[in-house]
């Protein structure tokens, strides 16, 4: 996203650096920037301090605005009696997983669609951009029969991660950013690379995938924070304690766990993602824009 | 807003370029159906899962729907399931919530970010920190956003954040989750302040590609800043603008997770009950993977439906 703020917008520069202009703008900043920090910062102060509280301070009347008495051992009690390390450890065993599973596969697909071009890749594409119509509560019942029993191999790969692996392969989304990123390397240089004598495979690894890191690293991003967004798919096909995501972890033990240890938990929980957008969130927006517009 | 192509893609329609520059002229049926070898080699992995995970699944949906199995013994039933799902009086609650849903969720979760959008837009600092901040609350997982709207958000009593500020503003309280005509608006707006985030950068990124003259130009015909919006802004992002809706509709008629979490699942009265939801107690409570195969076809094609008018509208604009 361009940074520049010269070009000309709604209102025009000049308007906004006279007097009474000059005023309303800044009084207009002031007032957003507060106004978002609180409507957006707000509720996740709130839910980091809440469950510092004790369960007398949460049910008071007025709430108190930050806790009078913490009690850090909320956390340590989500911590331990979630099993927390454990389902943390799963989440980001998945979410490695995917992201290795999208790069390969996804990359060899875009890379073969994008530049090798065999025949019936148009239609091999156009089927697969065909997925991004159908939502996915539409499929949730026949993908987990599917998962159950395998086609043709039997297998069930329930608490199995590959039953979060493979089908996130199956990403339109994906394949057509990896493609059109591929699609701008100019042909000329594949041409050089064949007159060199180098294979196709050789062409992807020394000249395209160099080239491409910025997408690469969008699409990292995007399958991290996929499996840990990700709620219903994980809840179907990971039923075990054992196996189980963080989210649904956590779901799990609602029920029967204070609500303090289970905000905690929920904290600790939104920790990982939070942190990856805080260092990305450059990738992460331009990805998304270019991703959304420029067909 | 105007669609770019990226260079290296514009291609001379109707005569495609040559493959890998291996066949240039070379042209031996042995190279030829070497090249073509290599090309589907590199595609095979993602092809197989998008055939097992994603086409596969798509057809034995529908299949599936016309099917019963009963004791691991499988029966054509025709339209059984249907019937059966349709008598139900939950499949039209269902879908009258999820209608509703939508319908309020366009209202604020797709007219408050254009808006946003072209606020943001607007300034000339502090950008970077806004841009961040309607973001950040897009990158939580939804079951914890959703535990902290749930239990400090819409806590009936005073103690809860909403009623807290309502009580202090000396405004009546409510009783959020636990009001059926709350329901809704109270689902609507946690996943509004969750989502939001995306749509905003996008609208931004579209409001950037508008080129300055025309509101030049029509500041100098003597257009205010309302008519600026109406006759420069909306006309330039009216792609962005009908594609997020279509979006927006699709994602909001799969209505899921807010209920299972804010709501325990139904809500009081079913006040929250979605068609999802549905799909998921048939599929997964009552044992009854064929009616909720039926319902998952049913909603595909309302789905499809919306995008039949979706590309009807947007074609007929170009």
């Amino acid at each position: 996203m361009a940074q520049d703020s010269a070009t000309r917008t709604l209102i025009s520069q000049a308007q906004l650096e006279r007097g009474r202009g000059r005023i309303i703008y800044w009084t207009l900043l002031a007032v957003v920037v507060v106004a978002f920090t609180l409507v957006f910062i707000g509720p996740l102060y709130w839910m980091v301090t809440g469950a510092l509280k004790s369960g007398q301070e949460i049910a008071q009347t007025p709430p108190s605005l930050y806790p009078k008495d913490p009690q850090p051992q909320n956390y340590v009690d989500a911590w331990n009696n979630l099993d927390l390390a454990k389902l943390l450890f799963n989440t980001f065993y998945y979410a490695t997983g995917a992201v290795l599973f999208q790069l390969v596969l996804d990359t060899a697909a875009a890379y073969s669609l994008s530049k090798l071009r065999p025949i019936f890749g148009n239609a091999i594409l156009g089927l697969m951009l065909a997925t991004l119509m159908i939502p996915a509560m539409v499929l949730i019942v026949p993908q987990y029969v599917t998962v159950i029993d395998l086609p043709i191999l039997h297998l069930n790969l329930l608490d199995s991660p590959f039953a979060i692996w493979l089908p996130l392969v199956a990403n339109a989304f994906n394949i057509f950013l990896l493609k059109r990123f591929f699609d701008s390397i100019p042909e000329d240089l594949m041409a050089a690379a064949f007159v060199d004598g180098a294979t196709p495979l050789r062409t992807l690894w020394s000249i395209i995938l160099p080239m491409s890191r910025p997408i690469l690293g969008v699409v990292s991003i995007f399958a991290v924070t996929a499996v840990w967004k990700d709620f219903l798919w994980p809840k179907l096909v990971m039923p075990s304690p054992e196996t189980r995501t963080v989210s649904v972890g956590i779901y799990a033990f609602a029920g029967g766990t204070p609500m303090n240890v289970v905000i905690a938990a929920s904290v600790i929980a939104a920790i990982p993602t939070v942190v990856i957008f805080l260092i990305f969130q450059r990738n992460i927006m331009s990805g998304l824009t270019t991703g959304s517009l420029k067909g | 807003m105007a669609i770019t192509t990226v260079p290296g893609t514009t291609r001379q329609p109707g005569r495609p370029e040559p493959p890998y520059p291996s066949s240039r002229r070379r042209t031996s049926l042995g190279r030829k159906v070497r090249d073509n070898l290599t090309g589907h080699t590199f595609l095979i992995g993602a092809l197989v899962c998008f055939a097992v995970f994603s086409w596969y699944p798509m057809v034995r949906g529908i299949v599936m729907s016309f099917q019963r199995t009963r004791r691991g013994e499988t029966t054509w039933v025709g339209w059984d399931n249907y019937t059966r799902i349709i008598d139900d009086p939950s499949f039209w609650t269902a879908w009258k919530n999820t209608f509703y849903f939508t319908f309020l969720a366009l209202v604020l979760g797709y007219a408050v970010p254009f808006f946003v959008a072209i606020l943001l837009n607007e300034f000339r600092h502090a950008r970077g920190y806004l841009r961040i901040l309607v973001y950040l609350p897009v990158m939580l997982p939804p079951a914890s956003a959703l535990f902290l709207f749930k239990f400090y958000a819409y806590d009936p009593s005073e103690a809860g954040l909403f009623n807290a500020i309502l009580a202090a503003l000396h405004l009546p309280t409510s009783e959020w989750m636990q009001s059926p005509g709350m329901t809704m608006p109270a689902m609507v707006l946690a996943s509004t302040w969750m989502n939001m985030g995306s749509a905003v950068l996008i609208y931004l990124a579209a409001l950037q590609n508008i080129p300055g003259e025309l509101y030049e130009a029509a500041e100098l015909d003597g257009a205010g800043i309302w008519r600026r919006i109406r006759h420069v802004t909306i006309p330039q992002t009216r792609l962005i603008l009908a594609l997020l809706a279509m979006m927006q509709i699709v994602a909001t008629m799969q209505l899921f997770i807010e209920p299972l979490i804010l709501a325990n699942g139904a809500g009081t009265g079913d006040s929250a009950t979605s068609v999802a939801y549905l799909i998921y107690q048939h599929g997964f409570f009552q044992n009854d993977l064929n009616g909720a195969a039926a319902l998952g076809v049913i909603m595909l094609i309302v789905l499809a439906g919306f995008s039949a008018v979706y590309v009807r509208l947007t074609a007929k604009q170009d």
